[in-house]
């Protein structure tokens, strides 16, 4: 059994029907983190869309990227909405911008104390954090501190 | 060349509202809950709801055009319409919706409304549980950011790290709600009196700056209101309460999945609130009633400051209890409790508020009364806000 930030019971992810995450949620099983890189004018996009906002072309690559970024912001819920976290209290969620591409953000959990003190601006890395036992399987993308 | 504008050109001239109930205590349906609204709307301006030929709402409504309409007996609908989006982002479009039907000649009696009996359907704030997340929701649900305040509380929290402002701004807005609730015998948070230090030991929602009393309630109710011409307003019972403009819409792709939206710390009003004050034809400084949807109290602070009635630089020093307070603050704000200590009627209960301002019966009555502003649904997308005035506005 693989060690998890938040209890098992949550949601798993899911590609959807329209399949348009796909590339991502299967780069993660391999530890690969990658986003959308439009072939027409070069631009990074994030989240995943099937049409580049900037020059509309719709031949969209995925680009392995580097984890690192920035606390963009955060929130430490306290209250369960779900009953997977019913009695779990608080745990920590990051928005990390990502400079090197864009400034697209990502969203996880900041992985350690769940009550340590989060400074927006703070350098992260990613790391993930494998849930074999889902059906199927799946990879999720956490972060840490990174000391710059 | 004609000047495309709603200005002035339509009125509300009925209002009505069931009594409102905690989550799951409506002993009648939704549908049932949308009828009664709509009768009680069509007594308050003297008309037979077999006048109306139209209906609007928003916020993903259950209760069909063509229902109410065939269970009313109406016996010509010409005008449906539900505003896309969740939650109360439609609330001041869809009266916008109602005012462009009439002004162009579409129908003549327009209700927009809303139901909910949350008893009967599923909770906002619980996750349904399923087990499978897809699309941006799998971006979210598994780190587990599921409920509509999971989703905001970074915007705030950006917005508040921006520009320096503290958790007193947000308390003044909760006290403000619940003082205002205490003379209205509809809000459910009559006899529930909140001061400082009970604000500041309530527990966390979500850490920092979303305690209990930041978020809105949950409700069973349903409120309906009339939108005619201006020429029949005239000739009705009330003085009529003119809709002066109506603006809906969002900031540049501020539904951008996984929280990439270039305006991110923002209620999603940036764009849309000059838009509004030119078809008004007035100014911030006018609004002398102002009404904000309380999702979470955040959000009413990003749409104060998005509306140009508080500048950032100024909000803790200007948003303290004091000022938004009837009758005499120089801001009064929610003054008949709104979403946080009357009803979360999806912001219809804020809408109903300023026509009993603008007609001078309101409970908690302000003496600058001839213009009001409602912003609907901050942070969700679209939004929607209105003005409305009096005869004098015009």
């Amino acid at each position: 059994m693989s060690e998890t930030y938040l209890p098992k019971g949550l949601p798993r992810p899911s590609a959807g029907p329209d399949g348009l995450a796909e590339p991502y949620w299967r780069a993660t099983r391999e530890s690969k983190l990658v986003i959308q890189k439009c072939t027409g004018c070069g631009a990074w996009q994030w989240g995943p869309e099937w049409v580049c906002h900037q020059c509309h072309c719709m031949e969209i690559d995925w680009i392995e990227i580097e984890g690192k970024g920035l606390i963009y912001s955060y929130e430490r819920p306290h209250h369960p909405v779900h009953h997977a976290l019913t009695g779990h209290g608080a745990y920590l969620v990051v928005l990390v911008e990502l400079p090197a591409y864009g400034n697209v953000r990502m969203l996880g959990n900041l992985l350690g104390d769940p009550h340590q003190e989060v400074v927006i601006g703070s350098a992260v890395q990613a790391v993930f954090e494998p849930h074999d036992e889902g059906d199927p399987a799946y990879t999720l993308v956490q972060w840490r501190i990174r000391s710059t | 060349m004609i000047d495309r504008t709603l200005r002035g050109q339509t009125a509300i001239i009925g209002i009505g509202e069931t009594v409102y109930y905690k989550h799951g205590q409506s002993p009648d349906s939704e549908f049932k809950l949308a009828l009664k609204a709509v009768i009680s709307a069509c007594q308050d301006a003297g008309i037979s709801p077999h006048e109306i030929d139209g209906f609007a709402s928003y916020g993903n409504e259950r209760s069909e055009a063509g229902r109410l309409a065939s269970a009313l007996g109406i016996k010509e609908l010409r005008f449906s319409n539900m505003f896309w989006g969740g939650g109360g982002g439609g609330v001041c479009g869809a009266i916008g919706n109602a005012a462009a039907a009439v002004a162009t000649g579409q129908a003549d009696c327009v209700v927009v409304f809303r139901s909910l009996a949350q008893g009967q359907y599923q909770r906002y704030g619980r996750s349904a549980g399923a087990s499978v997340a897809a699309g941006d929701d799998a971006f979210m649900f598994p780190y587990g950011v599921i409920s509509p305040a999971q989703r905001f509380a970074m915007k705030v929290i950006r917005f508040m790290h921006d520009h320096g402002i503290t958790e007193h701004a947000l308390r003044a807005i909760s006290l403000a709600c619940y003082h205002h609730a205490q003379n209205n015998p509809n809000a459910v948070m009559q006899g529930h009196l909140l001061d400082e230090g009970k604000y500041d030991q309530s527990r966390w929602i979500i850490e920092p700056f979303f305690r209990l009393y930041d978020c809105c309630q949950e409700n069973d109710g349903a409120a309906a209101l009339l939108v005619v011409s201006a020429d029949r307003a005239r000739d009705l019972r009330h003085k009529p309460v003119y809709i002066m403009a109506a603006a809906q819409g969002c900031d540049e792709r501020s539904a951008a999945p996984v929280h990439n939206m270039p305006h991110y710390a923002s209620s999603h009003f940036a764009q849309l609130a000059p838009r509004l004050y030119r078809m008004a034809k007035l100014l911030p400084e006018d609004m002398g009633i102002v009404q904000c949807y309380e999702n979470f109290t955040g959000g009413v602070l990003m749409s104060l400051v998005e509306h140009g009635l508080v500048k950032p630089a100024e909000a803790n020093e200007v948003l303290v209890k004091e000022n938004l307070i009837a009758p005499n603050g120089t801001m009064p704000l929610n003054t008949s409790g709104g979403n946080l200590a009357e009803c979360y009627m999806h912001g219809l209960e804020l809408v109903h508020e300023a026509v009993r301002q603008i007609r001078g019966v309101a409970i908690n009555q302000v003496t600058r009364n001839d213009a009001a502003i409602i912003m609907g649904g901050p942070m969700v997308t679209p939004v929607s806000s209105l003005i409305l005035g009096s005869e004098l506005t015009l």
